[in-house]
């Protein structure tokens, strides 16, 4: 059931970002807001997927890299919505909604049988740090989102090519404040993810903190941001810079989430996570 | 069957001696209006008066006398003898006088293609008209189509998006960089009425406060209490650039007086925050480097210029596709149209088929005496039948109401065809 609820997702996320890519190419305002509205019901959909898998598996299902991906797409979905309500930037779905459209399409290659939970992540732990890190990290996709939208949008102002596309963009200051206030929410998320997970870790592997390499990689991840945080409160560094650091910061995170726990052995790789 | 007829006169028919004397003032546009509605032969009326147009739109019974009446209102109001203005006249009707009025709403007859206030004026104008009550059926249906018309060609083309007068563009390009402009300060260097122009357009857009800085002190202080601004010394231009957003040089100063590394220290100073120069001067007044530095942006007078152009040429390409639009609601409309006027011409055939059939019937009865009631029950039957089986072709036909190929209406050829006009 909770896999047909997926399906259903997919698909309305699938149209839902075709619609976005039309309106960003061709200025259609009612296409967006077609697009709008089913990334809304994918998302409720994408809601429903959670809560059947969660009862059907007895656990938090965020064993596997298909759960983990979908849950990722989920929050940076849930995001994107909730972001619209404060300013008014349609065309950043049509960033946003590919990104998530590329996890789930990812999600749906894996296989998607509900796996037993090991004793060892058998813990009110387990939906709280995962939770925590998950959020932190769709807040700052939504950074990168609007990193590249303001890269785009500075290089067409700066080369004076200012035609329609340009004009669908937002405002070079909003795409900042965007990059501003998801720093400002991503950064505690992140660090609160980083701290549940060494407290967790005290009882579960009996250390606060073992250099297994997601560890590392969330340092280096929560290094990035914090000195990203510091220059733009002591020096004013924003705009470009800012953009620049939020699209490096984001590959920091798709590393620690992704890259290591496909290419490094350590405490966070379970046997079946990949397969 | 009423119609509606529109006579009006244009920026391109009538010269603006004449358009400056036939014009309805708004504050007494209700006097006009139920003076026009008081002529016999009109049943609706609307007035449309701006500085570019005048357009008397009215439905009438009787369409050449409406449209002489109109003519007559608009020299009597005006104290202008006809012959004086007649040719400067347009008279539409039909889908003409429609495609008129929606490629006026959606500004596609406008001066400059696209430009946004027509829309606003037809609004205001009908609403007077309408809390008059001059306004019926007929144009409340049209008015309100045409504005539906213009809201589409809005949000389906780009046609009024952009900006097509170089100061404009500034004002533009600033909401590409800033969110919005309130509370924003700007600084002006030189004087210069382009440099004063785009000021202008960017207070409007709310920007807080001017700072006018000048060689001439005077000048200065003079600039500055036009915009209610404060007046800066400028021996102090480098320091004073820490605090506006944006910055519009026009001086007369053959060369740069605001360098790159000024900028560049100052933009430490500003902790970055974002600063945009428009440079209007020629020569230049910034040194063009500076559009290098981060967070800093600058458009000369060709810049500007060179979007203007691109803007007007993307104007014309979007006023195809909205013409479009409007050629395809206007087919809509006529067609509505043309279903009202169906309806009776049904109704009429019907009971003209129903009079023939009863005098032929009691003609035939009346021949033949010994008929039963049964046989009497059978023929009505059957000639009830026959009638029904005739008009069902021509009555499908008008009800889906399309033209023919000659674009005559099949109205009109059912009259004909079944005489439907005379008696």
């Amino acid at each position: 059931m909770n896999v047909l609820f997926f399906q259903v997702t997919f698909i309305l996320y699938l149209c839902g970002t075709i619609a976005y890519l039309i309106y960003l190419l061709f200025t259609h305002e009612r296409v967006a807001w077609i697009g709008k509205y089913l990334l809304g019901l994918g998302f409720v959909f994408h809601c429903l997927t959670f809560v059947l898998r969660y009862i059907e598996a007895g656990h938090t299902p965020v064993i596997n890299l298909h759960e983990s991906l979908s849950f990722f797409a989920w929050m940076v979905i849930g995001f994107f919505l909730l972001l619209r309500y404060y300013y008014k930037v349609e065309v950043l779905g049509a960033f946003v909604s590919p990104l998530a459209l590329l996890l789930l399409i990812w999600a749906a290659a894996l296989p998607k049988e509900i796996l037993p939970l090991p004793p060892v992540l058998r813990s009110w732990w387990l939906p709280i740090h995962v939770t925590f890190a998950f959020l932190g990290d769709a807040i700052f996709a939504l950074a990168f989102c609007a990193g590249v939208i303001y890269l785009i949008q500075e290089r067409l102002i700066k080369s004076k090519r200012v035609g329609a596309f340009s004009g669908r963009l937002p405002s070079l200051e909003v795409l900042d404040e965007i990059n501003y206030r998801a720093l400002t929410i991503g950064f505690p998320l992140l660090t609160i993810g980083i701290v549940t997970g060494a407290v967790w870790a005290e009882y579960a592997w009996g250390s606060y903190w073992s250099w297994d390499p997601k560890e590392t990689w969330s340092l280096i991840t929560w290094l990035l941001y914090a000195a990203l945080l510091h220059q733009r409160l002591t020096v004013g560094w924003r705009g470009k810079k800012a953009a620049i650091m939020a699209i490096v910061g984001f590959g920091a995170v798709l590393f620690t989430f992704l890259g290591v726990n496909l290419l490094m052995e350590g405490l966070h790789t379970y046997s079946e996570w990949s397969r | 069957m009423r119609e509606v007829i529109l006579v009006g006169l244009n920026h391109r028919t009538a010269p603006v001696e004449i358009r400056e004397r036939i014009s309805f003032p708004e504050e007494d546009l209700d006097r006009y209006l139920k003076t026009l509605q008081d002529l016999p032969g009109l049943t609706e009326g609307f007035i449309l008066s701006t500085c570019n147009r005048v357009e008397i739109c009215a439905a009438t019974r009787d369409p050449e006398k409406g449209i002489e009446e109109i003519k007559g209102f608009l020299a009597q109001q005006h104290h202008l003898p006809l012959s004086e203005f007649e040719d400067t006249l347009y008279v539409l009707q039909g889908e003409k006088l429609v495609r008129h009025i929606f490629r006026v709403a959606s500004s596609l007859d406008s001066m400059v293609v696209g430009e946004p206030q027509i829309l606003g004026q037809i609004k205001g104008a009908y609403r007077t008209a309408h809390t008059t009550r001059t306004t019926g059926t007929l144009l409340n249906k049209l008015l309100h189509k045409a504005f539906s018309v213009a809201k589409r060609v809005r949000t389906e083309t780009s046609i009024g998006d952009r900006a097509v007068s170089v100061s404009f563009v500034a004002v533009e390009l600033a909401k590409r960089i800033f969110a919005h402009l309130e509370g924003r300060e700007v600084l002006i260097i030189g004087a210069g009425e382009m440099c004063e122009l785009a000021a202008q357009h960017l207070v409007r857009g709310g920007v807080k406060r001017v700072l006018v800085t000048n060689r001439t002190w005077e000048r200065a202080m003079e600039l500055a209490e036009r915009f209610h601004g404060e007046a800066i010394p400028f021996s102090e231009l480098p320091h004073v650039l820490v605090r506006p957003d944006i910055v519009i040089s026009s001086t007369g100063s053959p060369d740069c007086i605001v360098k790159r590394e000024e900028v560049a220290t100052i933009m430490r100073r500003r902790k970055n925050s974002p600063l945009f120069f428009i440079d209007i001067a020629v020569p230049r007044d910034i040194d063009p480097q500076i559009n290098t530095i981060d967070n800093v942006y600058l458009y000369d007078i060709d810049d500007l210029q060179e979007v203007a152009e691109a803007n007007i040429k993307n104007r014309q390409h979007e006023a195809h596709r909205a013409e479009a639009i409007v050629a395809a609601e206007v087919e809509k409309f006529c067609r509505w149209y043309q279903s009202l006027e169906a309806v009776p011409t049904i109704v009429s055939l019907q009971e003209k088929m129903e009079v023939i059939r009863e005098k032929e019937l009691a003609k035939t009865l009346s021949a033949l005496p010994k008929v039963s009631d049964k046989e009497r029950r059978a023929m009505e039957v059957l000639s009830e039948a026959i009638v029904k089986k005739i008009l069902h072709g021509p009555i499908t036909l008008l009800k889906r109401t399309s033209r023919n190929s000659e674009g005559e209406s099949y109205v009109d050829v059912v009259k004909k065809l079944f005489r439907l006009d005379e008696e």
